[in-house]
């Protein structure tokens, strides 16, 4: 009976939520996150430990555990990102947990240190901790300034579209060099052998491209139509009308590719420093019990 | 030519194949004419190297040929070496023009003005039909082309392409790629813009002819053809442009035609309808038989059966059971009562009034695609808001329709011989109501698609059909406790009309009072303030609007008109008024939904006035997404590109849950106000891409997604149907190593869509291209599996209703 069994199909989810990943849930990590560091600032001011506030009072030891514990859920989400399981959790609610759980380390994990800091493996941890949240902060930064100008930039093109653009302009440049001088085709020439994705890491974030071969074929060419003293003239203005094409087509692509960059490029930062994160913490677990 | 056959068969697809087959197996003295020079055109037109299939694989192969899964050449090889070796007779290049005479005495007229003289006929002609010919003169000079094989075959030509569907601008661009081979390359359009190719095409012929590589003449047409030249009336005046050859793709005409010119009658005026067929193929001119796709038996195996079967039945052997005959038993094989196949399915035909006029051929066929089954009283058939759009027919028992969601006592009686569930079938919407068995029942169930078919075949059925649905939609709309003697003045004065994609149905101002019934499509209510057209509120199938005007009297205070190609119910504002006055439950309800309409228009007028951007941006946001076809969504993905850090998680979370391919294109797609339709399937109510799939494999499935079968048999036909682009043909790449290996050691390609190098390197080269589309995740706990990889929340799915609502645009903005 096919249409029995099917009446007893699973449920499934509700429509999806039109909110962002920082107000998800009426901000529900928000205020767990600022409660709960509230609350270890209001119990740190309220008792008395002897001799001093520190790493190994009881109340150290604790949050140090709760910040070891929240940390190593915290790198959980380079999994949960990758795993696509079934299952009623969306990455989402995991990202605003993380966001705001892991801004609450500032405090749990200061709180936990009492402010003692010194060359050693427990402050270098510290260290490498708040790297990670303060380029987790210039993360959510960039999540939520960029995501609208890269939108705007695109329009309707996809970076399929704009690359396959910016080819048809060569093709038709290619040709248009033909007629001209050697001087103007070389020059041509090497806007056409530019990669839009060649130039430095750091040329591509600031979209800086000092000697840019096709902005200077574009100055040239353009200076050589202008003055109609050639013969093809026609041919010349061709080439510089491709030419202006061409600078905007890349305008677009390179302002595409910086703000990807600007996007990612925390990630290169947040990822990598998580690990030696884990590396020093584990580090500062065991030289805690067997040394001290 | 004076010898007379026994048998002429006309088409050497693989109907006409295997019926010659048997002709020649009988010792029969027969011919089989083809119009080409080999064998089984529309196959051997196939694009190289295709994956054949052989669907349905529980039906058995009932031929002298052979025919299994395979590559196109092998099997046309196949064919080629049987028809040589079982000595049957072709004859190529003979393409048959009329057939007259009567059974005994045929003849058949060939193009070549031959004749042929035959005791009986076998039509196998398939539904490819002709192309459309160029009329102007010099239209049948011979470098007049209708089709292109091989584009990299034709170098230094002047080539004029006619016709700027997506057939045109693909042999353009395929002349014009590589410059190589030095191509001029034009291509005439006779309109302005190319609306009937895919975006994609369209796309790629603009850049081409921004690189010079093609030229584009819209609104031009051809006045005459020289052998050298082509002559072209353009909006300036005449052209005059060198040519060597015209390919001309401007559609083709179905067979239909010819068909009905030999005397054969179809069962209804419509697209869909078929020839009228006996139990034994034979059409309503006796001697003539059709078989195959023209039939309306797309799949191979079928048509090979048929080509089999037809020739024992003019061969005289009347014992002959159909090949689908144990398909049958077993579907019969689970309900009470032990009966054989022909007394199953001639209970159903007598007790099921719809049937009834059906022959026992239909019968068969319609039987072999639905779902035949024993319910026990108090067994729930549907719920309330389950997707579905099969239609239910009692064949024995009764069931109730629970009317009233909140009391189910209140039922209405469904007896035996009457149907059910057509609202759904023909709105694409939800089921509108629970229904239960009432006692024990047998019950058929027919697929959309078949039933579909049935309305469009048989006209009784389309009568009975319309009348009942639009009886029950208005029941069911208007609750109220109508019953149905209270609304048949109404239902009597009830009129279908269909509306095109943005005509409006009522205008503001106008002193019109009827109300209407949305059956298919949806509307979009909309008023003019300040100068401005402001968007109301959207109208899915299954709600009716119209009552202020009637209620409160006075001009129309709004304009309506369709969002997509819709269907809509026009009820006579005079009969609705009196069953307004004769029933005050229902005016009270039509007062509370007027009440929040009201609502709403005073809410847009307010912020209309005190902030008119937020207003203008709603409004201009819900035409953006009309226009982009959401009109005629279910449930569609949307990216909010406030949010989305284009970090392609979402496809690859796609692929990650579905055979490691993914069905969502996130960057392509229109975009408005950081609104963002992605390339991905909006589960349309009634699917385009459904409408033409051979073996059937598209479906609606339980959670309202449109999903696509196994039985797939990668023609590419719902890819071609799909105007949204959204459903590709790939292989399924070789399964990857787990996450945990590639996080750890960096084995294999990693999260999402393999590569095509690593897909290539580690896959099954044969592995046959499917037809590859959204599923919305059905049956993957947790739902859709791209919105909830998202990291910011930029990507939801939704429901356009749901979407264009006053309360989500206020939330979004
Ligand atoms: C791209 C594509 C892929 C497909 N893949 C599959 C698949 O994998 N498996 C499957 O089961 N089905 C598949 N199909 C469907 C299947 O190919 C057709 O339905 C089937 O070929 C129909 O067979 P037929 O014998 O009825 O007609 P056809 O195969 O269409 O043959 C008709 C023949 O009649 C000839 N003819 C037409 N008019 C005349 C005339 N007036 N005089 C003389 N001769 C004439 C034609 O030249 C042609 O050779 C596919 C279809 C397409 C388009
Ligand atoms: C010690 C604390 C933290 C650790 C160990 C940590 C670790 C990680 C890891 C492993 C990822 C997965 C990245 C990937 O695989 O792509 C991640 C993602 C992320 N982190 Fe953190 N993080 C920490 C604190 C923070 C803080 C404080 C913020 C914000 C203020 C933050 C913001 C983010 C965001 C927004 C992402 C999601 C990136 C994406 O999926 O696009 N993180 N973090
Ligand atoms: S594949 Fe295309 S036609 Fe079919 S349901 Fe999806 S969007 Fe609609
Ligand atoms: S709903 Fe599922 S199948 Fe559809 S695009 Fe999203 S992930 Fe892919
Ligand atoms: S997962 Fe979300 S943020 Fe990432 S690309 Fe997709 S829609 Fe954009």
């Amino acid at each position: 009976m096919a249409f029995l069994a099917r009446n007893k199909a699973a449920k499934r989810a509700g429509p999806s939520s039109h909110v962002s990943f920082l107000k998800y849930a009426d901000y529900r990590w928000l205020k767990i996150a600022s409660g709960f560091s509230a609350l270890t600032i209001l119990i740190y001011a309220l008792i008395d430990v002897e001799p001093r506030h520190s790493g190994n009072s009881w109340y150290g030891y604790t949050l140090g555990t709760i910040g070891a514990i929240l940390i190593l859920w915290l790198a959980l989400l380079g999994w949960r990102k990758r795993s696509i399981k079934p299952g009623q959790w969306t990455l989402k609610s995991w990202v605003s947990a993380h966001v705001w759980l892991g801004l609450s380390l500032i405090i749990v994990v200061t709180l936990h240190g009492a402010f003692q800091f010194g060359w050693n493996v427990h402050t270098l941890a510290y260290v490498l901790m708040m790297i990670v949240i303060l380029s987790g902060i210039y993360g959510i930064c960039a999540y939520t300034i960029l995501p609208k100008q890269l939108s705007s930039n695109r329009g309707d093109m996809t970076q399929v579209e704009m690359l396959d653009n910016l080819r048809s302009i060569d093709r038709q440049l290619h040709d248009a060099t033909q007629p001209l001088s050697t001087e103007l085709a070389n020059i041509i020439g090497a806007s056409l052998n530019d990669d839009p994705f060649s130039g430095s890491i750091l040329a591509r974030l600031k979209n800086q491209y000092p000697s840019c071969p096709t902005q200077y074929a574009f100055e040239t060419v353009g200076a050589a139509s202008r003055s109609k003293a050639s013969d093809n003239a026609d041919d010349i203005v061709r080439a510089a009308q491709l030419l202006s094409r061409k600078v905007t087509a890349l305008a677009n692509i390179r302002r595409h590719l910086q703000l990807k960059a600007q996007l990612e490029i925390w990630l290169y930062f947040h990822v990598p420093v998580t690990f030696a994160l884990i590396a020093a913490l584990t580090a500062h677990v065991v030289s805690v019990f067997f040394y001290w | 030519m004076t010898s007379t056959y026994k048998v002429a068969i006309v088409g050497s697809g693989p109907a006409g194949l295997s019926a010659a087959a048997r002709a020649a197996q009988l010792g029969m003295y027969h011919i089989l004419l083809e119009k080409t020079d080999h064998l089984s055109d529309t196959i051997f037109r196939y694009q190289k190297g295709k994956h054949v299939m052989a669907t349905p694989s529980q039906l058995v192969l009932r031929s002298d040929f052979d025919f299994d899964a395979g590559k196109r050449e092998k099997i046309l090889q196949t064919w080629n070496d049987q028809a040589a070796s079982q000595n049957v007779q072709v004859r190529y290049r003979s393409e048959v023009t009329a057939i007259s005479g009567s059974p005994g005495a045929f003849t058949l007229k060939l193009a070549d003005g031959e004749s042929i003289n035959a005791e009986a006929v076998i039509l196998a002609i398939g539904t490819q039909g002709n192309p459309n010919l160029m009329r102007c003169p010099g239209g049948d000079l011979p470098h007049v082309e209708y089709q292109l094989d091989d584009p990299t075959a034709i170098l230094d030509e002047h080539i004029t392409v006619i016709g700027a569907g997506d057939a045109g601008i693909e042999n353009a661009l395929g002349l014009a790629a590589d410059p190589e081979q030095r191509n001029v390359v034009t291509i005439v359009n006779r309109s302005s813009d190319f609306s009937r190719a895919k975006d994609a095409n369209v796309k790629a012929l603009t850049s081409a002819a921004e690189e010079g590589r093609i030229t584009i003449l819209t609104e031009t047409s051809t006045n005459r053809i020289e052998p050298e030249h082509i002559v072209l009336d353009t909006r300036d005046g005449e052209l005059r442009i060198p040519c060597n050859r015209i390919i001309a793709r401007m559609g083709s005409a179905p067979p239909r035609g010819f068909v009905e010119s030999c005397g054969i009658e179809f069962s209804s005026k419509d697209r869909e309808a078929f020839p009228i067929l006996s139990p034994v193929f034979e059409s309503t001119a006796p001697g003539i038989f059709v078989i195959g796709a023209l039939a309306g038996y797309p799949l191979i195996k079928h048509c090979m059966n048929q080509g089999y079967d037809v020739v024992e039945f003019i061969n005289g052997n009347t014992n002959l059971k159909p090949a689908d005959e144990p398909i049958l038993e077993t579907k019969f094989s689970k309900l009470p009562g032990n009966r054989s196949v022909d007394e199953w399915l001639d209970v159903l035909r007598t007790e099921i009034e719809i049937l009834r006029d059906l022959t026992p051929l239909q019968m068969r066929e319609f039987t072999l695609d639905s779902d035949v089954s024993f319910v026990r009283k108090g067994d729930v058939i549907f719920d309330r808001g389950a997707p579905g759009s099969s239609l239910f027919n009692v064949a024995s028992g009764g069931v109730h329709v629970q009317v009233n969601p909140s009391d189910p006592s209140i039922v209405v009686p469904i007896g035996t011989g009457a149907m059910f569930g057509e609202v759904g079938l023909i709105s694409g919407r939800k089921r509108g109501a629970t229904v239960v068995a009432a006692e024990d029942s047998i019950l058929m169930e027919i697929p959309r698609n078949s039933a579909l078919k049935l309305i469009a075949t048989v006209p009784a059925v389309k009568r009975a059909v319309t009348r009942v649905s639009i009886e029950r939609q208005l029941l069911q709309l208007f609750k109220a406790g109508l019953s149905p003697s209270d609304i048949a003045e109404v239902v009597e004065s009830a009129e279908t009309i269909s509306v095109r994609a943005g005509e409006s149905i009522i205008a503001e101002g106008d002193e019109s009072y009827d109300i209407y019934v949305i059956r298919v499509g949806s509307m979009v209510v909309e008023r003019t303030i300040a100068g401005k057209t402001v968007f109301i509120s959207y109208l899915p199938a299954g709600s009716y609007v119209g009552e202020m005007a009637l209620i409160e009297g006075g001009r129309r205070t709004a304009s309506v008109r369709a969002a997509v190609k819709s269907e809509v119910i026009k009820l006579n504002g005079d009969a609705f008024r009196s069953l307004l006055d004769r029933n005050s439950a229902l005016l009270e309800r039509l007062k509370i939904d007027m009440a929040t309409r009201k609502d709403v228009n005073a809410h847009i007028e307010t912020m209309k006035s005190t902030f008119s951007d937020v207003a203008d941006m709603y409004s201009s946001v819900a035409s953006f997404l009309v226009e982009n076809g959401i009109g005629e969504a279910t449930d569609v993905l949307l990216i909010d590109e406030r949010l989305c850090v284009g970090c392609d998680n979402c496809e690859k979370a796609c692929a990650d849950s579905h055979d490691g391919l993914s069905r969502l294109d996130r960057e392509a797609g229109k975009t408005y106000a950081h609104l963002h339709v992605p390339t991905s399937c909006r589960h349309c109510e009634h699917p385009h891409c459904m409408a033409d799939c051979p073996p059937n494999a598209i479906h609606r499935g339980m959670d309202g997604e449109v999903f696509i079968d196994d039985t797939c048999i990668g023609c590419g036909n719902c890819q071609r149907g799909c105007p949204y682009g959204v459903i590709r043909m790939d292989k399924v790449p070789p399964k990857k190593p787990p996450l945990l290996n590639w996080l750890l050691f960096g084995s294999g390609p990693g999260p999402g869509e393999p590569n095509a190098k690593w897909a290539k390197k580690h896959g099954n080269p044969e592995a046959p291209k499917k037809a590859i589309k959204c599923d919305m995740c059905a049956g993957i706990e947790g739902g859709p599996s791209c919105v909830r990889a998202c990291p910011t929340g930029a990507a939801i799915r939704i429901s356009p209703e749901q979407f264009l609502s006053v309360s989500h645009m206020q939330k979004g903005s």
